[in-house]
């Protein structure tokens, strides 16, 4: 009997650690066929396809710069729109909202993030763009002459692109960071009270507690937005050029891989599309990478710094 | 319940009987431009009630796409908005054949709120817009065009096309064909480097970006301007006639191709000769191998081609498509004999 048990064992062993290797293949495949496709590009262009700004299919001429700046200068506009509302949605369902609310809280938040990328980008079309043109040609001439605001208010461009990506990763970021608000230990709230904290208080306390789940909500959001494509791309305005303005038309990665690969019918065109895919997933995968390790790192130092904060809460 | 049984079986066998008689239904598989896809299925769903053997599928991929597959094979035809260049022929592993289907055009939209005239535009004049040289919409060279018409000085926003299409490289072949800038800057092919503008994603994605900017630019498809009932303006041909694109305007610039036709059909007709020509007009070509492995698919495939330039034209109409000059048919009919049936 205990023979037959640990058989078993070792077969679940195996056909777990299976599965777990297949997911590292994967990966590593994806990696390795991007990489061997777009050999006729990376031999051309080396690093410098990093670094170059022209993408002229005509001359084939290619760099990846535009993209490269276009995709993360959209995510980490979005993220800072997107983070201090998603933590207010969270911090509000589960530590303020009356309990009759927060279900249907809940289920709408939810629902944002089951929306088709293709109806944001209709409705960002239709609505967002129209309204964000409206919003740019109001701001004062003072104003315009920023760098941050120059260029025609056409509406279409890196501050619409930015908005749509906030809205669709606040439920992301929202619902992760609620689930780690509601699993820090109700000792946490009920430690602060009893040591005389306000409610704001307490709820520091809880968010503090749970700031390394908080962090990797954030980058879930992030990674998201790096890679949305349908979305963007309808309201970015496709142009690839490197632009600080927020009203300027750009690019991203995902976006031109969407856009130009059906046409696509030459070789070393076709090879810089796919290096491009490289570019990003090589990006993706290095955010991912440092967020793991931000994370790893401040779970470590978490025993140290946790007791300041209830003396803090003290005080 | 054994009776049942029985019954059932000899249900599945003739079910699986049917099959097997359906199985002799010949299959063709062909892949590329978007352009021409409503009335390809069209014309292949109307030949299947014609002919309920031939089913014929066509993926609307791209013609970047199509090009790459029927060279690789994987598709038995190819169709494409561009002609194949020398080298793409090239890399073929056999002779690849040409034949116009239809015809379609391009049109320059456009959003000025105040002004209710219908516009007209030149090559150069557009070519400059595209280029940005032209940024305002009282320039002097678009006012020349429009004598009477009071423009605003309101910028001009020029909206491209951001996805690689076969409009896009009508629209280039016809502005790099007037402007020796626009040649040697930026040149012709289904994505180009653009100048200026913001680039939308499909004819829809133009004209939004177009209907929603006061003082936009942009081109789309003639059959989508139609359709969509779109405004368009009108532009000068290389008669010096300002004209508007319709289905007889496009089906004449093929018309009068004719005389400069090459053998294997692969012409550009932008700015074609004659009086009333619309001058962004262009052919989309279906492709097919000249001696292509399967005999039977390619005897399938030029009767079918047969049907399409003479009995299908008559769905072009209907579908906002030009029909192919009659000129043009009798060539193709020709070239078709060419195709190895056995």
């Amino acid at each position: 009997m205990p023979k037959s048990r640990s058989r078993s064992d070792t077969a679940f062993r195996i056909g777990t650690g299976a599965f777990g290797f297949l997911l590292i293949a994967l990966v590593a495949g994806i990696g390795i066929v991007l990489a061997i496709e777009s050999l006729a590009s990376i031999q051309k262009f080396g690093f410098s396809f990093w670094r170059t700004q022209t993408w002229d299919p005509v001359a084939g001429e290619f760099g990846a710069l535009p993209f490269i700046w276009g995709t993360l200068y959209s995510s980490v506009l979005a993220l800072l729109i997107a983070t201090p509302i998603a933590l207010g949605i969270a911090i509000f369902i589960s530590e303020l909202c009356p309990a009759a609310l927060r279900q249907p809280l809940v289920f709408v938040t939810e629902l944002l993030a089951a929306i088709p990328s293709i109806v944001y980008g209709l409705w960002g079309i239709f609505v967002l763009v129209p309204a964000v043109r409206v919003l740019e040609t109001s701001l004062p001439d003072a104003m315009r002459k920023l760098p941050l605001f120059s260029g025609p208010p056409l509406g279409l461009g890196m501050l619409s692109a930015a908005l749509i990506l906030a809205i669709m990763v606040i439920p992301f970021i929202s619902s992760i960071s609620r689930e780690v608000l509601k699993s820090v230990p109700p000792a946490q709230r009920e430690g602060a009270y009893a040591l005389g904290a306000t409610r704001f208080e307490a709820i520091r306390a809880a968010v503090f507690y749970a700031r390394t789940g908080i962090i990797g909500a954030v980058m879930l959001g992030f990674g998201r937005a790096l890679g949305e494509t349908m979305a963007v791309t309808m309201v970015i305005g496709n142009n690839p050029k490197v632009a600080l303005s927020l009203f300027a038309p750009q690019y991203t990665m995902a976006a031109v891989v969407a856009n130009e690969f059906a046409e696509a019918a030459d070789k070393l065109y076709l090879s810089a599309l796919v290096e491009i895919g490289l570019v990003l997933f090589i990006i993706t995968l290095i955010i991912n990478s440092f967020s793991r390790l931000l994370i790893w790192s401040m779970a470590r130092t978490e025993t140290v710094t946790a007791e300041p904060i209830d003396a803090e809460a003290a005080a | 319940m054994n009776a049942l049984t029985k019954t059932g079986i000899a249900a599945a066998t003739a079910v699986v009987l049917v099959a097997g008689a359906a199985a002799q239904t010949m299959r063709i598989n062909g892949a590329g431009a978007t352009f021409p896809y409503p009335i390809y299925s069209k014309w292949f769903s109307e030949y299947n009630k014609q002919h309920a053997n031939v089913e014929i599928n066509y993926q609307s991929i791209g013609s970047g796409g199509g090009i790459q597959q029927v060279t690789k094979q994987t598709v038995f035809f190819g169709a494409t908005d561009g002609p194949m260049t020398a080298e793409q022929m090239q890399n073929a592993p056999g002779k690849i054949l040409h034949f116009p289907t239809v015809l379609g055009a391009v049109v320059p939209i456009y959003n000025l709120p105040n002004v209710s005239t219908e516009l007209k535009f030149s090559g150069p004049v557009l070519a400059d817009i595209f280029l940005g040289k032209i940024t305002k919409w009282n320039d002097p060279a678009i006012a020349k065009l429009n004598a009477g018409v009071t423009l605003p000085a309101t910028d001009i926003t020029v909206a491209h096309r951001a996805d690689g299409s076969g409009t896009t490289y009508i629209w280039v072949d016809f502005l790099s064909k007037l402007s020796p800038e626009w040649k040697s800057k930026v040149g012709v092919a289904t994505s180009v480097n653009w100048p200026t503008g913001v680039g939308g994603r499909g004819n829809e994605g133009v004209s939004g970006l177009v209907k929603q900017t006061p003082g936009a630019i942009g081109y789309v498809e003639l059959i989508y301007a139609l359709q969509n009932k779109i405004a368009y303006g009108s532009v000068m041909n290389m008669a010096g006639d300002a004209v508007k694109a319709t289905v007889e305007s496009v089906t004449l610039a093929a018309a009068e191709a004719v005389k400069a036709m090459p053998p294997d059909f692969r012409v550009s007709i932008t700015n074609a000769p004659g009086k009333g020509v619309y001058p962004i007009s262009s052919f989309t070509w279906m492709l097919l191998y000249e001696n292509a492995k399967d005999k039977a698919q390619a005897k399938t495939m030029v009767d079918f081609m047969k049907w399409a330039l003479t009995d299908g034209q008559k769905y072009c109409a209907d579908l906002g498509y030009a029909p192919l000059p009659d000129a043009v048919v009798k060539l193709e009919m020709a070239a078709l004999a060419k195709i190895k049936i056995s």
